[in-house]
């Protein structure tokens, strides 16, 4: 007998007792309506949340949204961007730092080497100051927002949801997901909270109010 | 138990016997004390955030067991799922196999070398060693797990594998280890934790850069996608989901869940219970391999291990719903005591107290279903509602017949309560023994405690410190003292006389 068919009757004998006439699909749904965790201000409640994750958050009409990411490129003085392909260029603000683009593919070693990354979102979440990369256009690979040191994203307040739940029904399974809240920790030493292992050590983002 | 099993730990002593020693070590007392602590405040704070909690607990727990009923539909469906998006679906009966099958796919690759993210599974299977046998390296990439593979030491934590070691042993290991491993520490390396975390983070950057084979665990998988998900906060288990060209997955039969949509109960459950944090700062969802992003070839290896058997125990089998939190170890009295080494298994806690005896058979981890003592915090604190103390008791019963059936002799246990029994039936029979236990005690007992007997009773008092009796039972003091003496009586009487 293979691996396969030893499992699945080790399980089969080890059911035995179920009854055939209970489905396998019968579960409760664990999705519908729950309680509401985030109350009406849906976006003030994800730009504190963000914040808590020491996400460094601002609040910006659309008109300001370019100069809101220079700024938050000035500030860690970052001389390199990565901009994944379909990325808003009216989003991207002028400034001294040299722009890579991942057409055709950057190799690890230039992304090592890139200071920062800017992208936009597919959804946020209010109740855990989280955003979701589905990697679409935008987004870019999995790997532009992780060998960089920081990560500017760039969110439209209607792309933020309430709850966990909404979000991922907003979220399509196949294409490969990252939720980020807040920049990369740990607290493997004497529960010390580090920002910063592995994966970017600033986080910025920009909430754009009027899209 | 094969040898290759890693559930247990080979010659590690039973528990009492650790307990004992990690009870001694009062540094690893007090850190374990403010970890927990601190983490427990912290789950409590973000549980009670959610005014659904307990809703939230039951739906889990609901479709938990409810999965585990048509197990073998739910995996088949993820097999098919896992393969239409490009996956390769692997089955494993047991450690040995899942070995053998990790190691033929690194070798198929050519390299020698592989990065891992933190996963109990593969621990459990004693995968790095396996693959030191076949020449291949595994690198450890989570903080906590690089500091317990420089220092070959064993984890003692679900979550924060190193909880047991203090900043500046950390600055040691690495400074005396990293060299050997890769890119050695830097000389002026201070005990700071943001130091030692960039030290790791040098150390480790180079391992992820050049590796072409990542393996890793999987904290739950979607049936009706194929979605596989990681969750983890220090960026290392991105690092392996994404740069390397070949992913591999090793994962519990029991972490599947029905569909992609129940994912939101337990992705609100899990960080809450774990690290106390609304959500973690990295979750990673795939779903088989997505062309020009990730890894090109994914592999996912379904284990057994003694699940099955555990299934078929109608009460044992709540612990297979078990999701690795930790929280019922962070509220656990025995746990904050004796750390988590003293358990000599990769699960350790209540919950190890539980699984570890049903993936190896009772009989090979006899003292752990009485590592608790009962007191349902953990009951109370499992996000998945598993009753723990429910499954101690019923494996205690099992313990004690699997050991009768063993013997066919009645145990010393048994004798000495039957004996028991016989002498507090009596209050003669009582007194004559504890005048006799008083003198005997005494004699074998040192500073007022009773230590380890010998005969056969050095078994149940080598586990427990007695207090020696006293010089005098209760009874005997009651009557020297109370029983109305003839001077007393005489008053007594007379007083009635004047009444
Ligand atoms: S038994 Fe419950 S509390 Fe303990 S680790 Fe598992 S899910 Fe968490």
């Amino acid at each position: 007998m293979n691996g396969r068919e030893s499992v699945l009757s080790a399980i089969q004998g080890a059911l035995s007792g179920v009854p055939d006439s209970e489905r396998p699909d019968d579960v409760p749904p664990s999705t519908g309506p729950r309680a509401d965790h985030a109350g009406p201000d849906v976006v003030g409640l994800f730009a504190e949340r963000a914040a808590e994750y020491r996400a460094t958050v601002v609040r910006v009409p659309q008109a300001d949204a370019a100069a809101a990411v220079g700024r938050a490129l000035a500030r860690t003085g970052a001389r390199s961007l990565v901009v994944p392909p379909g990325f808003p260029e009216d989003l991207l603000p002028e400034g001294p730092w040299s722009r890579l683009a991942d057409v055709p593919p950057l190799t690890v070693a230039q992304l090592d080497a890139a200071e920062a990354v800017v992208t936009t979102v597919a959804t946020a979440v209010a109740v855990t100051g989280t955003v979701t990369l589905d990697h679409g256009p935008g987004q870019g690979r999995r790997v532009l927002t992780l060998l960089p040191d920081q990560h500017i994203c760039v969110v439209r307040a209607d792309q933020i949801a309430p709850d966990v739940p909404e979000a991922l029904r907003l979220l399509d399974a196949y294409r490969p997901l990252t939720l980020i809240s807040g920049p990369s920790a740990t607290s493997d030493i004497e529960l010390d909270r580090v920002e910063g292992v592995h994966g970017p050590r600033t986080l910025d983002i920009v909430v754009v109010e009027d899209a | 138990m094969s040898g290759a099993d890693n559930v247990v730990w080979l010659g590690t002593p039973a528990f009492p016997e650790a307990a004992r020693t990690a009870l001694a070590d009062t540094r690893l007392r007090a850190n374990l004390r403010r970890a927990t602590g601190t983490i427990r405040d912290k789950r409590l704070a973000v549980a009670a955030e959610l005014d659904d909690w307990e809703e939230l607990r039951d739906t889990a727990a609901a479709v938990k067991r409810r999965t585990l009923r048509h197990l073998d539909h739910h995996l088949l469906r993820l097999e098919e799922t896992v393969t239409a998006a490009g996956g390769t679906v692997h089955w494993a009966a047991d450690a040995a196999e899942a070995n053998a099958i990790v190691t033929r796919l690194v070798k198929a690759t050519g390299e020698s070398e592989v990065v891992k993210v933190k996963s109990m599974a593969t621990q459990e299977i004693g995968l790095n060693e396996a693959l030191a046998e076949a020449g291949i390296r595994a690198y450890e990439t989570d903080l906590a797990e690089l500091i317990v593979q420089l220092a070959e030491d064993r984890p003692s934590h679900i979550l924060v594998p190193a909880i047991h070691r203090g900043r500046s042993e950390i600055r040691e290991i690495f400074r005396r280890e990293m060299g050997e491993w890769g890119r050695p520490a830097p000389e002026d390396l201070t005990d700071e934790p943001r130091d030692l975390a960039e030290a790791a983070r040098l150390h480790l950057r180079e391992k992820f850069l050049r590796a072409k084979v990542a393996v890793s665990g999987a904290n739950f998988a979607a049936a009706d996608t194929g979605t596989v998900v990681v969750v983890e906060s220090e960026g290392n288990g991105r690092m392996c989901l994404t740069l390397p060209e070949t992913l591999i997955t090793v994962m519990g039969i029991e972490k599947v869940l029905p569909s992609f949509a129940d994912l939101d109960v337990f992705l609100q459950l899990l960080p809450r219970s774990s690290t106390g944090e609304r959500m973690n700062p990295y979750t990673s969802l795939w779903t088989g391999v997505t062309e020009g992003d990730g890894p090109q070839n994914f592999h996912l290896v379904l284990l057994d291990n003694g699940r099955t058997a555990t299934l078929a125990d109608e009460v044992g089998r709540q612990a297979l719903s078990c999701i690795r939190c930790s929280a019922c170890l962070n509220v656990c009295p025995v746990y904050e005591r004796t750390g988590g080494h003293a358990y000599g298994s990769v699960y350790p806690g209540p919950i190890g107290a539980v699984l570890t005896p049903q993936l190896v058979g009772v009989k090979n981890a006899a003292s752990l279903p009485f590592a608790s003592t009962l007191c349902g915090a953990c009951y109370d604190a499992c996000p998945v509602k598993i009753n723990i103390p429910e499954v101690l008791v019923h494996l205690r019963a099992e313990a004690v017949e699997a050991k009768r059936r063993d013997r066919l002799l009645p145990t010393t246990e048994a004798l000495v309560m039957k004996a028991a029994g016989a002498v507090l039936g009596s209050p003669r029979r009582l007194a004559a023994v504890q005048r006799l236990a008083a003198l005997g005690a005494r004699l074998v007992a040192r500073d007022g405690r009773i230590g380890a007997l010998p005969g056969p009773v050095a078994r149940w008092s080598g586990t427990r410190d007695t207090p020696a009796p006293a010089r005098e039972s209760l009874r005997a003091w009651w009557r020297r003292t109370r029983t109305p003496t003839s001077e007393d009586a005489r008053t007594t009487a007379e007083g009635k006389v004047r009444r």
